[in-house]
């Protein structure tokens, strides 16, 4: 029944087009801070709508989003094995067991320096992009994709505990950094 | 609790995750500890800069055409298969019966251009996919275009003429990203895309398509599609009106 099955394959390519186009915003923002490279992020975004129609029909929902997000997090991983095989652009990718270093660094000034200063967003931008990339990665699902804890665990495929470490040392890692750059403004 | 304990939780208290109990721990905890409070302080200040700077990208218009490109077709049976869903009386068939669709887009291919914007038109009225930004206001639409497409659509409040301004949306028609201005008749919808289209100048003109009233029209390097199941009428009228007050907005 060649007739039957191109109308489902008609309704199936309408089903896909509403379901995922509308999330492709957000999935070129996260292909854009894991990657950090505009033409690198747009091929990624692309292979992850043609993965995602492939597998389609396995998708049972609720949410598109995270589905999303989770194919094009697997994009940009073979992306980081091909560059690290190319060796041309190192990769930072730092383990969790960096456990040891205390998560909050005291600062020995005033309480008025405790205080963050307000940074301009092109600054904020460049901290977010030079953390280390497990803790950029989850950093990102929450604070810019506004994931839940629960579906930033599915998107990378760990626990919600390795989410909370990794979120914890994430905001760490960047209030350090955020700090050190207003003692030192270039 | 300990401070260790609750350097790892006030994350989640942060993120509203944690269940009323564990949050009145760590909100005790807190309470009692100025390094701890400090910290949530710290990173509430950091958390709330982090969204202000808004570090979202838009999908570049180039992109999306590929995408949309590399993605099978839905063809026109579906789509008529759809409409007649509407017909039947589905919980949006009020709304379509009066939405209007104005679309700028290049001349060729205009037959299936307008088989496609009837389908977007269709597919707007589902639910919650009518409006990104919500407002009245002119000046609250026109600039949350900027920099989601690579022209800036006309929106002009048409209230006392008897559409009312409700929002806007970004919409796909040919492979291609366009705005979509909405407006309201009575209890009706009115979409408003737009798009670069072609320089020449096209009178306006009015069609049906699968039993809505299309209005095209062309000025300013803009190509103006109407597409509604107003009656041609009224659908004449909005055209008229909108293009009146692009002329003495910009005159």
């Amino acid at each position: 029944m060649p007739m039957g099955g191109s109308d489902d394959d008609s309704e199936r390519a309408r089903r896909f087009r509403d379901a995922a186009l509308p999330h492709l915003d957000d999935v070129y923002t996260l292909a854009r801070h894991l990657l950090r490279d505009t033409a690198d992020a747009e091929d990624a975004v692309q292979e992850c709508y043609l993965r995602a129609l492939k597998h389609f029909d396995g998708y049972r929902g609720p949410a598109m989003k995270p589905w999303l997000l989770a194919i094009l997090r697997n994009v940009c991983r073979a992306e980081f094995a091909r560059r690290a095989s190319s060796a041309t652009a190192p990769i930072d990718d730092v383990s969790d067991d960096t456990e040891q270093t205390p998560l909050w660094h005291e600062t020995q000034d005033t309480p008025e320096t405790q205080v963050l200063r307000r940074r301009d967003a092109t600054t904020i931008r460049r901290l977010v992009a030079d953390l280390a990339e497990p803790f950029r990665e989850t950093f990102v699902l929450r604070e810019i994709q506004n994931l839940s804890y629960r579906e930033i665990a599915e998107v990378i495929g760990a626990p919600v505990g390795t989410v909370m470490s990794r979120l914890a040392r994430a905001r760490a890692m960047l209030r350090t950094a955020w700090m050190a750059e207003e003692e030192q403004p270039t | 609790m300990t401070c260790d304990e609750a350097e790892i939780l006030l994350h989640a208290l942060l993120d509203g995750e944690l269940d009323a109990g564990h949050a009145r721990e760590v909100e005790a905890h807190i309470a009692g500890c100025p390094r701890c409070a400090a910290q949530l302080r710290s990173y509430r200040e950091m958390s709330n800069a982090v969204s202000d700077a808004d570090l979202h990208y838009a999908a570049p218009p180039a992109l999306r055409r590929r995408i949309e490109a590399a993605l099978p077709q839905p063809r026109a049976t579906s789509r008529r298969s759809l409409l007649r869903g509407f017909a039947m009386g589905s919980a949006v068939s009020a709304m379509a019966a009066t939405g209007l669709v104005a679309i700028v887009l290049r001349n060729d291919d205009e037959q299936r251009i307008l088989s496609e914007v009837v389908s977007a038109h269709l597919r707007s009225l589902q639910a919650g996919h009518l409006t990104d930004v919500v407002s009245t206001d002119q000046h609250t639409v026109k600039p949350w275009f900027n920099g989601r497409l690579d022209v800036s659509p006309p929106v002009i409040d048409l209230t006392v003429q008897g559409f009312m301004l409700i929002g806007g949306r970004l919409d796909y028609v040919d492979g291609r990203a366009l705005g979509a201005v909405v407006y309201k008749r009575r209890s009706h919808v009115i979409n408003l895309f737009v798009a670069q289209g072609a320089n020449a100048e096209h009178r306006a003109r009015t069609e049906t398509v699968q039993g809505f009233n299309i209005r095209r029209w062309s000025e300013r390097g803009l190509n103006y599609w109407a597409v509604s199941d107003l009656g041609a009428d009224e659908l004449t009228e909005f055209g008229e009106k909108f293009e009146a007050a692009m002329r003495s907005s910009t005159s």
